[in-house]
């Protein structure tokens, strides 16, 4: 039993079909529990008042923006080496939602930053490799749209994707590259020192599981679509001849 | 039954209502195009079929 068994789309499918119940529900019981929790069971802070609620969004659809361009750097990495379909098509599956999660955390930075820092937005590292990092993604997205053959657009936007990781690991570590800019340093660590207190930690922390399980149900049932145009697409190529 | 937000109740709320109706749109959008790229195959398979091309 190999990991490369599930490059054969039937198979992929198979253990896709058996997973998503379990990651769909539990990413509504996660998601629920921790934003109803921290939304209305957590306390203000004593400095940032009720605007630390945005928290659990935000750190989530962070967490999410940047770890769903990590996963579609390994995808892209198969497919290049290996030349795996499917593995192409989950990191196209998976783009999409990497740019809705990098809007939401770029919103929500925004409309936490005003009131606490007293502007929308600043040129820190963090911030603008962030920013970057959601052009990447639309630029991602716009070139598997562009290119007609869809091995060709697997290769470009693999080779699009190995670049934009510079931008997803500063995002993530830009704090720590240049102890300059607004935003803070991380809010979860292994260290309990620099961790927020528990009173914030264990709701945020079941919204991380919920978003990072819907993201895995999004992916998976994302590219059994995929796996379907695709065949759709090759049977049709296949009547064409005849009609 | 919404707590007492303060003086950052415009911001909180907007970042709720905002980030829910993106996500709320990504499921929706995603659960459309499935449907109807499984529904395109299934019509496609069929015709195969039927063409004995399979």
């Amino acid at each position: 039993m190999s990991i490369w068994e599930y490059a054969n789309p039937v198979r992929f499918l198979a253990l896709s079909a058996k997973v998503q119940p379990f990651a769909w529900g539990a990413a509504a019981i996660g998601i629920s529990v921790g934003l109803i929790w921290g939304f209305f069971g957590t306390p203000d802070d004593f400095r940032q008042g009720a605007t630390v609620k945005i928290i659990y969004l935000h750190v989530p659809a962070a967490w999410i923006a940047i770890n769903a361009w990590i996963m579609m750097l390994l995808a892209s990495l198969v497919w290049l080496v290996r030349r795996h379909h499917v593995s192409a098509l989950a990191a196209k599956a998976a783009a999409p939602v990497g740019l809705v999660m990098t809007v939401i955390g770029l919103f929500t930075g925004a409309i936490w930053g005003q009131p606490m820092w007293g502007t929308w937005w600043a040129w820190d590292p963090r911030l603008t490799s962030f920013l970057i990092l959601f052009l990447f993604y639309l630029g991602y997205i716009a070139l598997w749209e562009a290119v007609e053959d869809p091995d060709t657009a697997a290769d470009l936007t693999s080779v699009l994707c190995l670049v934009g990781s510079v931008f997803a690991l500063m995002s993530r570590y830009a704090v720590l590259f240049w102890s300059q800019g607004l935003h803070q340093g991380a809010s979860l660590s292994m260290d309990k020192q620099e961790n927020i207190s528990n009173v914030f930690w264990f709701p945020l922390v079941i919204a991380i599981a919920g978003f990072t399980l819907l993201f895995l149900a999004l992916v998976l049932y994302r590219t059994g679509t995929e796996i379907s145009l695709r065949r759709a697409r090759a049977l049709s190529a296949r009547m064409e001849p005849r009609a | 039954m919404i707590p007492d937000l303060g003086k950052y109740a415009t911001e909180v709320l907007s970042a709720y209502g905002v980030s829910l109706l993106l996500l709320a749109g990504l499921l929706a959008r995603t659960l459309r195009r499935g449907k109807s790229a499984r529904a395109a195959l299934k019509q496609i398979e069929a015709e195969t079929k039927r063409h004995g091309k399979v």
